[in-house]
């Protein structure tokens, strides 16, 4: 089928409105939430689940964070990793005092409280713009990593220091801990992070992110049209924030079951930033496409050798591996600065009009 | 030209009065003693010659600027110091020189933003964007659409701004201006760097701003022609002090307006 707009009227704002305008998109975006929710269960093995897809979705919900704040609003921010960690600590803390409450619900309630730390580092945005914000927030970074690692309380006095995931069951069937499947919990990823990514595509679409992107684009004009700067970047900082708490806390106990504080130190900031800028700043879909280049690509190409049985060094490998996706990234970043969601766009625009030029 | 009796009529009070302000940036009097009135429904133009204040007396009026000296009444209500955002909640709205357009954004979501002071619908429902916030975006929309068939921009509705020419840069923030249903706008040379077209078409649409929905404009411009052929009434700046107000073409006329522009007259006739 033709990937073409022609003949598909609009007779309300409304529908014009709509995040996916052309049926082809909603066609495909039905396809790919198919493949997601039954072809993957039905198929996928222990490795594609836990190794790929959830982590893969756990990042995405992470860049979508950053991207609400840095993308959308404007403000750089080097405390994803300390903000995930807020999520994935305030889960434990609310999981051991309320062990009966269902735990998917103390996932996203966790997000409240990196939300709420957000907006204590986000207050210093109202006057320090671009790289100086950046300072600020790594302050946040380095000051919630040393909580992580100095305050026992918050990781329950373990010997290890470490993060260690409860069993926890939703109606019977073991989600977090060690005997959790990795389909399940696949799963409770996969319906979290289509939830909230439909939430952050209506935030972006409405009201709330127009006035986002105008603090981004000018905020001498946005306060003159009415728009209370203060305001707008803490909300950003908030939702950002949340974001990144609900994927810090996915992280720990929907995937790696256990972690220490070195999770959320400022690599972990880095790579998500990695993924917004190379998926596309100021996109959602490119949130996606960024997390997919980074992290996945990766494994594939780490799985390429073996699958075609060449004798190459498991190190070898991984130092290829590194090679060829610095080079992508640069190749990525040469063909179009404005990310891959921006390449994705230009191919839907040629598709429009194809086979003529414009 | 207008026959000025026959607006005089519809003229009302001050909606807007500037009292003996005083604005200085360290050494540098940018506006000594200003005092004049922009009265309801009127069409004022601020001149001078280059660097005589009058970007200043727009930023004191908007409240980018807290004036050292003087106070501003605006609908009656005196005050000396106000943050952009009160101006804006009051009623003033404002274009730039130099753009400041949000220029990621398309057209459309342009002037979409400059109603954010009139979309109330909460958080909750901009989560979900149905129900009331769907019907909120739709009822604006419909406000916003009016606006763009005004200024005769639909094709580029959805284009970004960025990658608009100039001429129609100048026409989208216009636009985002009107969005706000402004009492007073404040148009900072509109028709900079337009061809003559241009100029005429954004003539146009300022006369029928200020007709159609009663805007009061104050507006900076250097064109002359244009000056004489819109304005009510003209206020001359000259190194941060008012020289003369008065009708167009009173102020043609005016020896020190002329001095301003020309330099001494050596044998010129005015």
């Amino acid at each position: 089928m033709l990937y073409r707009e022609v003949g598909q009227y609009k007779t309300s704002y409304a529908a014009d409105m709509a995040i996916f305008p052309i049926l082809q998109d909603r066609i495909g975006l039905a396809a790919i939430l198919l493949i997601a929710f039954v072809v993957i269960p039905l198929v996928g093995h222990d490795f594609l689940l836990n190794t790929v897809m959830i982590p893969f979705l756990i990042f995405t919900l992470a860049a979508i964070g950053l991207n609400l704040l840095t993308g959308y609003t404007g403000l750089l921010s080097l405390g994803t990793g300390g903000f995930m960690g807020v999520g994935a600590y305030a889960c434990l803390k609310l999981t051991t005092i309320f062990p009966h409450v269902n735990i998917v619900i103390w996932v996203l309630a966790s997000g409240l409280f990196s939300a709420a730390v957000g907006v204590l580092f986000g207050l210093p945005s109202l006057r320090i713009k671009g790289f100086y914000l950046a300072v600020a927030t790594l302050a946040a970074q380095f000051f919630l990593e040393w909580c992580f690692i100095r305050i026992p309380w918050l990781y329950n006095y373990s010997v290890s220091g470490a993060i260690e995931v409860p069993l926890r069951t939703l109606m019977g069937i073991p989600v977090t801990g060690p005997t959790a499947t990795s389909l399940t919990r696949y799963l409770i990823v996969l319906s979290i992070v289509v939830v909230m990514t439909w939430v952050a595509s209506n935030l972006v679409h409405g009201r709330i992110g127009r006035t986002w992107m105008a603090v981004r684009d000018m905020d001498l004009a946005a306060e003159l049209v009415g728009i209370r700067l203060l305001r707008a970047k803490l909300l950003a900082f908030a939702v950002s924030s949340f974001y990144c708490g609900v994927a810090g806390a996915m992280m720990v106990f929907l995937w790696y079951g256990g972690a220490e504080a070195e999770v959320f130190a400022i690599d972990q900031s880095f790579l998500v930033l990695f993924m917004v800028i190379i998926g596309g700043l100021g996109t959602l879909t490119g949130s996606f496409f960024g997390a997919a280049l980074i992290y996945i690509l990766p494994i594939v190409l780490r799985e390429i050798p073996a699958a075609l049985g060449l004798p190459v060094h498991p190190s070898t490998v991984e130092q290829l591996t590194f090679v060829i996706v610095g080079v992508l990234i640069i190749v990525f970043l040469a063909l179009e600065p404005n990310g891959l969601a921006r390449l994705w766009q230009i191919g839907k625009q040629k598709l429009r009009v194809w086979p003529f030029p414009y | 030209m207008r026959a000025p009796s026959s607006r005089e009529v519809r003229l009302g009070e001050a909606l807007l009065a500037v009292e003996n302000v005083s604005l200085a940036f360290g050494g540098v009097r940018a506006l000594t003693d200003v005092s004049f009135d922009i009265r309801k429904g009127e069409i004022r133009a601020i001149i001078g010659p280059n660097g005589a204040g009058k970007t200043s007396m727009l930023n004191v009026i908007n409240g980018f600027y807290p004036p050292n000296t003087g106070r501003i009444t605006f609908k009656g209500e005196a005050r000396t110091t106000m943050r952009p955002y009160a101006a804006a909640l009051g009623g003033i709205a404002r274009t730039f020189q130099n753009l400041a357009l949000f220029r990621g954004m398309t057209t459309l979501d342009n002037i979409m933003a400059g109603r954010a002071l009139k979309m109330h619908r909460g958080f909750f429902w901009q989560l979900i964007r149905h129900g009331p916030a769907l019907r909120e975006e739709v009822e604006h929309r419909r406000r916003v659409e009016e606006i763009i068939d005004f200024l005769e921009i639909a094709a580029i509705r959805k284009v970004q701004v960025g990658r608009l020419p100039y001429g129609l840069q100048k026409r989208v923030e216009l636009g985002r201006a009107l969005a706000m249903e402004p009492d007073l706008l404040l148009l900072d040379e509109p028709m900079a760097g337009m061809n003559l077209e241009e100029k005429e078409d954004m003539s146009r649409f300022i006369l029928d701003v200020n007709q159609q929905y009663g805007t009061t404009i104050a507006l900076i411009e250097h064109d002359m022609g244009v000056v004489m052929d819109l304005s009510d009434r003209v206020v001359v700046l000259d190194y941060g002090r008012k020289i003369a107000d008065a009708t167009p073409d009173e102020v043609k006329c005016d020896k020190n307006v002329i001095r301003a522009y020309l330099g001494e007259p050596h044998g010129i006739s005015a």
